[in-house]
C-alpha cells in the first residue's frame, strides 16, 4: 500500500534511532531508548531502536538492555560512515515498511542534520531539541505545575489526548513551547543530549535483544556526498564567548597564583569549560588578555560560571551577570558576586575548588 | 554560476527578552537583526563572489520589514534580493517554510553551478531544520555545520563540524550547504554599498506567485496546513535569589555537585 | 522642515554604530595609553569606505554627503576620539581642499588613493608663530624654475608621519600679507620634507601630532592648488568644512560621555541605593542630553548646510555661505562636550578619575575640540562677524 503520513491508524511502536560512530553508541542512545521506554509503556505498544552502521550487530545488546523490545537493524558497508543521503534513504525505507508513529533521534549535529530530512522526505512534522516529551495528558500538568508559571487548574486541556506532546526551548530559552504532530505519522523528534535521564542497564533485556533485518536497497549512486576523512580536534584556542562552562580567578588566587590557575584549569576540565580571568589577573599577567572576563574583557553568558576568588565589582559583572548558572566562592561573605550568584560558599577557593572538582567529577561519572 | 543564501530577520534574543502576561514573547520590544548563522552564508557567498564573480542573491521568507534587512545585505554586497511574503504563509512551521522558500527558489531557478546557503539555524526557532527541509524539496545533496568551504570547478570540500572533531566531505553543485559561525567573520555594509543598495533590485514573491508552482502543497502551507502545531506555549519560573551554601567543605561541594546534576546543569 | 533622517543616513548610521562598537571601541583604552596611531583600524575604515565618504564614486568616493560623513566621525568619536579625528583630519583637510580646488589633473592624481584610504592625508597651516593668526606665515616657498623649494616648519599637525599626502602653505610673496600666501599639493617622499618630533598630549593620545620640517623642500609646480596668492581663501574656506568634522568629534565625545554614564548610575549603590535614584542624578544627565542634543541639532543642520552649498556650486549657482552654521555648531558642541564630559566624570566620582573607566579619557579628549581648527574665540570671532556685529 502507498506510504500516506496522514492515515494515523496504520503506524504503531516508538522508534529510536541509535547513532553510532567508528562503532561505538553515544551516549544519548541510552537516554532516548530510556525516554522511548516510558512512552512506548503510556502509549501501550512496543520500542525499537534503529541501528545503522557497517559490522554493527556487536551494539544491539547494550540498546536491548536498556529497554528497546527489538532493533532494527540496517548494515552495509555505504553506512559505514554518515551520509545525509545514505541513512536518510534507508531510514525513510525503513519507516515507510514499518510504520512507527513516534521516531525520536538523538539532536547531536549528525541527528540534526538527519532529522530534518527524514521529516521532510515522511512528509511528517519534526520538533527539534526537545528537553521534555509526553503522552499522558495528566503528567504533562504535572511538569507544567513545576515547570511553568501558567495558571494550570484554572484551564481546560483534552484530557484523552494521545499525541506526543514535544517541549523544547525557543528564544534563547526565554520562552518554552509544547508542539504536538496532530495530523501526521511518525511525529518525529529530536531530543538534546544529557536531558533524559538514563535508567537502569537490565543485563536479562540485553541477553534477550531480538533483532528484525529490513531489507537495506541502498547503491553507491545514492549517496551524493563523499566522506573524504573524519579527524577528531586538537585541543581548542580558548573560546571564553562561546564555552558553556567558565571557571574564572580573581585576585583571590595571589597567594599562589600557579596553584590557583592549576585549580581552576582541573575544575574546568571536569565540566568541559574553559578558564577566564578577572582584570586584576590579567593586569598582573597572571593570565593572558584573551582570558578576561568583564568590561574591557569578553561578555560572557555560559550555562555555569564559576567566580573564584573574585569580588564581584562593576566592571567584572558587566561581563558574566547574564550566565544561567552563577557559582561564587570568595572568603569575603560580603563580596557583591554573592549578590548575582544562585550558589555561593564562603570558604577558601584553594580549598574548596578541588573538592568541587571532585565532586563534579564524581556526578558526571554516574551518567556515563 | 550563483549562490542563493537564505536568510531570516529574527528578533535579537541576546539581549534582554520580554514576555507578555500570556506568555507569547513581546517583538515590539526587541530589535530585529539578520540571523547570525545566515550571516555566516552570507558571507561565504560573498567570499566566493569575490573569488568567481559569480551572483549574489539573498532570499528571504517574511512580513514586509524584511525588506529592511534585504537592502542591508545588497550594501554588503548582494546582488538581488527576493522576498517572499504573504499572508497565508504566516504561522507555517519549519516543514511549511521549507517548502514555501523551496518553490520561491525553484521560481528563481537552479542551475548545475550554483550552491544555496542557509545558516545551521536561527536564533528565534533553534530548530535548524528549514535548511535540510529545503534540500529535500528540492532534491539537492547536503552538507551541515560547515566550518570551511572550499570550491574547484562544480566540486564543493567541506569542513563539517562534528562535536569534537570534523569530516570533510566532497559534493558536487548544485547543493545545500548550512554555515556555522565558524566559518567566517562577516563584514560589514560599506558606506558605499549603502548607497549602491538602493539601485539594486529586491523582488516580491507573494501567494500569487508561488501557489501554482509545483512544490507547493497548498494543505501544508501557512497556520492550518503546518504538520507541527502549538499546544501550548509558556514562560519558565523566573530564577529565584540565589542561596548561600552551608560550610565550605567537602559535604557542600557533593551537595552542590548533586543538585546542579540534578538541575541537567552539568 | 523634515527632522527625520533618510533611509539612508539609518542605514549608515547602524554600520557606524556596528563598527565603532567592534572596531574601534575595544582599542580605544589601549589607543590612549599607549599613545598609538590605530594603523589597523584606518585599514579597516578604508575597507568599508569610510575614507572618502563625502566625495563621488568617480574619484574612488563612497557617493555620500557631508550629513553622512558628520555622522561617521560623531559615532566612531563616541568610541574614540582619536579615531574620530584621523577620519576628520584626512576627510575635511586634505581631500576636500583637493577636491575642491584642484585641476582635474590633481584630483586624478591623488584623491583615488586618498579617498580609498590607500593614503592619509594631512593639513599643514599651523607654525610656531601663526596659531589663531594663521597669517603670520613664516614658511617660504620661491619659484625656481619647474619647482618651488618651500622652506619651513609646521607645528600640531594631525596625522603627521602616517599621512602621504599634505597641504601646505607657505609665503610665495612676503609682501602681499595673506594675498601671498599659496597651497601646496606635498607629497611625504619629496626631497627635503621630514617629520619632526612628536607632541605629549593630554587627549587625543593616539593621533599623531608632529611637526613637519621643509629644508629646501623641493614641490613640482603642478602641485600649487589653486592659483598663488589664494592659498589663504583656501585655508579659511576648507576650515569652515573642517569644523563640521571637529562640531561631529565633539558631539560623539559628549554623547559617548552620557551614554556611558547612563549605564555607571544603573550599576553603582550608595546608601543602598543606585545611583540613577538620585534626583541629582536624574537633572545632571537631563541637562548633558540636552545640551548634546542641541548640539547634533546644529551639527547635523551646518552639514546639511555645506551640502546645499556643494551641490549648488557643483550645478553652476552660487552657493548659500555655510561659515557662521559650522562656526556655531563647532563653538556649541565643543564646549557642550567639555561641560559634559567634566561631569560625567563627576558623576563617577572616585572611579571616574581613574583610568579603568573611559570618562576621563573623554574629558581629556574633550578639551581639543575648543582649541583646534579654530580656538573658540575664533569661532565667535565669525559668528560676530556673520551677525554683522562690528
Amino acid at each position: 500500500m502507498a506510504y500516506n503520513s496522514m492515515d494515523l491508524a496504520a503506524f504503531k511502536d516508538v522508534w529510536v534511532f541509535c547513532e553510532q560512530r567508528e562503532g561505538k553508541l553515544m551516549p544519548t542512545d541510552f537516554e532516548l531508548i530510556s525516554e522511548g521506554r516510558k512512552l512506548a509503556d503510556e502509549l501501550g505498544v512496543k520500542l525499537c531502536g534503529l541501528l545503522l552502521g557497517d559490522n554493527v550487530e556487536g551494539l544491539c545488546k547494550e540498546l536491548a538492555g536498556y529497554g528497546a523490545d527489538k532493533i532494527v537493524l540496517c548494515e552495509s558497508p555505504l553506512l559505514k560512515y554518515y551520509t545525509t543521503d545514505a541513512y536518510a534513504k534507508v531510514i525513510c525505507d525503513a519507516i515507510e515498511e514499518l510504520k512507527p508513529e513516534v521516531f525520536l533521534i538523538g539532536a547531536s549535529t549528525i541527528g540534526r542534520d538527519l532529522g530534518p530530512r527524514c521529516a521532510a522526505r515522511l512528509h511528517t512534522g519534526l520538533c527539534a531539541d526537545c528537553t521534555h516529551l509526553d503522552v499522558d495528558v495528566p503528567k504533562y500538568l504535572d511538569f507544567l505545575r513545576t515547570s511553568s508559571t501558567l495558571d494550570i487548574d484554572n484551564m481546560k486541556f483534552d484530557m484523552e489526548d494521545r499525541n506526543l506532546k514535544m517541549t523544547r526551548p525557543a528564544f534563547g530559552g526565554h520562552l518554552m513551547a509544547t508542539i504536538i504532530c496532530p495530523r501526521f505519522r511518525p511525529a518525529m523528534a529530536t531530543v538534546r543530549p544529557g536531558v533524559m535521564r538514563r535508567a537502569e542497564f537490565d543485563r536479562a533485556k540485553a541477553d534477550a535483544v531480538e533483532i528484525v533485518r529490513p531489507e537495506v536497497k541502498l547503491t553507491a549512486e545514492d549517496v551524493h556526498t563523499e566522506v573524504v576523512e573524519v579527524v577528531k580536534a586538537a585541543k581548542k584556542i580558548v573560546d571564553l564567548v562561546g564555552a558553556d562552562f567558565i571557571v574564572s580567578v580573581g585576585r583571590g588566587i595571589s597567594k599562589n597564583v600557579e596553584q590557583g590557575i592549576k585549580l581552576a584549569e582541573d575544575l574546568a576540565e571536569a565540566l568541559g569549560g574553559v578558564v577566564g580571568g578577572s582584570r586584576a589577573v590579567i593586569d598582573n599577567g597572571w593570565l593572558s588578555a584573551d582570558h578576561q572576563v568583564g568590561q574591557t574583557g569578553k561578555t560572557v553568558h555560559p550555562k555555569v560560571y564559576i567566580a573564584l576568588g573574585i569580588s564581584g565589582a562593576i566592571q567584572h559583572k558587566a561581563g558574566m551577570q547574564d550566565s544561567e548558572c552563577i557559582i561564587a566562592v570568595n572568603t569575603n561573605e560580603s563580596a557583591p558576586i554573592f549578590e548575582i550568584a544562585d550558589y555561593g560558599i564562603c570558604g577558601d577557593l584553594f580549598k574548596v575548588t578541588p573538592m568541587l572538582t571532585e565532586a563534579i567529577k564524581a556526578q558526571k561519572a554516574k551518567k556515563q | 554560476m550563483k549562490v542563493i543564501v537564505c536568510v531570516k530577520q529574527v528578533p535579537d534574543t541576546s539581549g534582554k527578552v520580554a514576555v507578555n502576561p500570556d506568555g507569547t514573547l513581546n517583538r515590539a520590544s526587541m530589535q530585529t537583526i539578520t540571523n547570525p548563522d545566515d550571516m555566516n552564508a552570507v558571507e561565504a557567498a560573498l567570499k566566493l563572489k569575490d573569488e568567481t564573480g559569480c551572483k549574489v542573491v539573498v532570499v528571504s521568507m517574511g512580513p514586509p520589514p524584511a525588506m529592511g534587512m534585504l537592502r542591508e545585505l545588497l550594501a554588503m554586497g548582494a546582488d538581488e534580493g527576493v522576498l517572499i511574503s504573504g499572508r497565508e504563509f504566516g504561522g507555517s512551521d519549519t516543514y511549511a517554510t521549507s517548502q514555501i522558500i523551496a518553490a520561491g527558489i525553484n521560481h528563481l531557478g537552479i542551475e548545475k553551478d550554483d550552491i544555496v546557503m542557509c545558516g545551521r539555524q536561527a536564533i528565534d526557532g533553534d530548530t535548524a531544520q528549514v535548511g535540510p527541509q529545503i534540500a529535500e524539496k528540492l532534491h539537492l545533496p547536503q552538507v551541515t555545520y560547515a566550518a570551511k568551504i572550499e570550491k574547484e570547478g562544480d566540486t564543493v570540500t567541506v569542513q563539517r563540524m562534528l562535536e569534537d572533531g570534523y569530516m570533510t566531505v566532497k559534493v558536487q553543485t548544485p547543493c545545500l550547504i548550512t554555515c556555522i559561525k565558524e566559518l567566517n567573520e562577516p563584514r560589514y555594509m560599506s558606506v558605499g554599498g549603502v548607497y549602491e543598495s538602493f539601485k539594486k533590485p529586491i523582488a516580491v514573491f507573494d501567494f500569487n506567485t508561488l501557489k501554482d508552482d509545483p512544490l507547493i502543497d497548498l494543505t501544508t502551507i501557512g497556520l492550518k496546513g503546518s504538520p507541527t502545531n502549538i499546544f501550548k506555549s509558556f514562560t519558565p519560573p523566573p530564577k529565584g535569589v540565589g542561596q548561600m551554601l552551608e560550610g565550605a567543605d567537602k559535604a557542600t561541594c557533593e551537595g552542590l555537585a548533586e543538585t546542579l546534576a540534578a538541575k541537567h546543569i552539568i | 522642515m523634515d527632522f527625520n533622517l533618510s533611509q539612508e543616513h539609518l542605514m549608515l548610521r547602524d554600520l557606524y554604530r556596528k563598527f565603532a562598537e567592534n572596531e574601534v571601541k575595544p582599542l580605544a583604552e589601549e589607543v590612549d595609553e599607549e599613545e598609538r596611531f590605530p594603523m589597523e583600524t584606518v585599514k579597516k575604515l578604508a575597507r568599508y569606505g569610510f575614507m572618502g565618504i563625502p566625495f563621488p564614486t568617480k574619484y574612488g568616493g563612497a557617493g555620500g554627503d557631508i550629513l553622512a560623513y558628520a555622522m561617521a566621525v560623531e559615532e566612531l568619536s563616541k568610541c574614540c576620539a582619536t579615531t574620530g579625528v584621523i577620519v576628520s583630519a584626512h576627510t575635511s583637510l586634505c581631500c576636500a581642499p583637493i577636491f575642491e580646488n584642484g585641476t582635474e589633473e590633481q584630483k586624478m592624481k591623488y584623491l583615488p588613493a586618498l579617498l580609498s584610504g590607500e593614503k592619509i592625508g594631512a593639513f599643514g597651516l599651523t607654525e610656531p608663530g601663526a596659531g589663531t593668526d594663521a597669517a603670520g606665515q613664516q614658511t617660504t616657498a620661491v619659484l625656481e624654475g619647474d619647482h618651488y623649494v618651500l622652506n619651513g616648519t609646521k607645528i600640531f599637525i594631525t596625522n603627521a608621519g602616517y599621512a602621504s599626502v599634505y597641504i601646505i602653505f607657505a609665503m610665495t610673496d612676503k609682501a602681499a600679507g595673506t594675498k601671498g600666501i599659496s597651497a601646496f599639493i606635498v607629497e611625504k617622499d619629496f626631497p627635503g620634507f621630514s617629520v619632526g618630533k612628536k607632541e605629549k598630549k593630554m587627549g587625543i593620545r593616539g593621533s599623531a601630532t608632529c611637526e613637519l620640517i621643509m629644508e629646501n623642500c623641493i614641490v613640482p609646480k603642478e602641485n600649487l592648488l589653486g592659483k598663488e596668492g589664494k592659498g589663504f581663501a583656501i585655508a579659511m574656506k576648507t576650515l569652515d568644512g573642517g569644523r563640521i568634522g571637529i562640531a561631529s568629534q565633539a558631539l560623539g565625545i559628549g554623547e559617548g560621555a552620557v551614554e556611558e554614564t547612563i549605564k555607571y548610575v544603573q550599576e553603582r549603590k550608595q546608601f543602598g541605593k543606585r545611583l540613577s535614584q538620585m534626583q541629582n542624578t536624574q537633572f545632571q544627565l537631563a541637562d548633558m542630553h540636552t545640551r548634546m542634543k542641541a548640539a547634533q541639532f546644529l551639527v547635523y543642520s551646518a552639514a546639511c548646510k555645506k551640502q546645499a552649498y556643494v551641490e549648488a556650486e557643483m550645478a553652476g549657482k552660487k552657493g548659500e555661505s555655510y561659515s557662521a552654521d559650522a562656526a556655531m555648531a563647532k563653538l556649541f558642541a565643543a564646549e557642550a562636550a567639555s561641560d559634559v564630559t567634566r561631569r560625567a566624570v563627576q558623576l563617577y566620582g572616585g572611579y571616574g578619575y581613574t583610568r579603568e573607566y573611559p570618562v576621563e579619557r573623554m574629558m581629556r579628549d574633550a578639551k581639543i575640540t575648543e582649541i583646534y581648527e579654530g580656538t573658540s574665540e575664533v569661532q565667535r570671532m565669525v559668528i560676530a562677524a556673520n551677525l554683522g556685529v562690528k
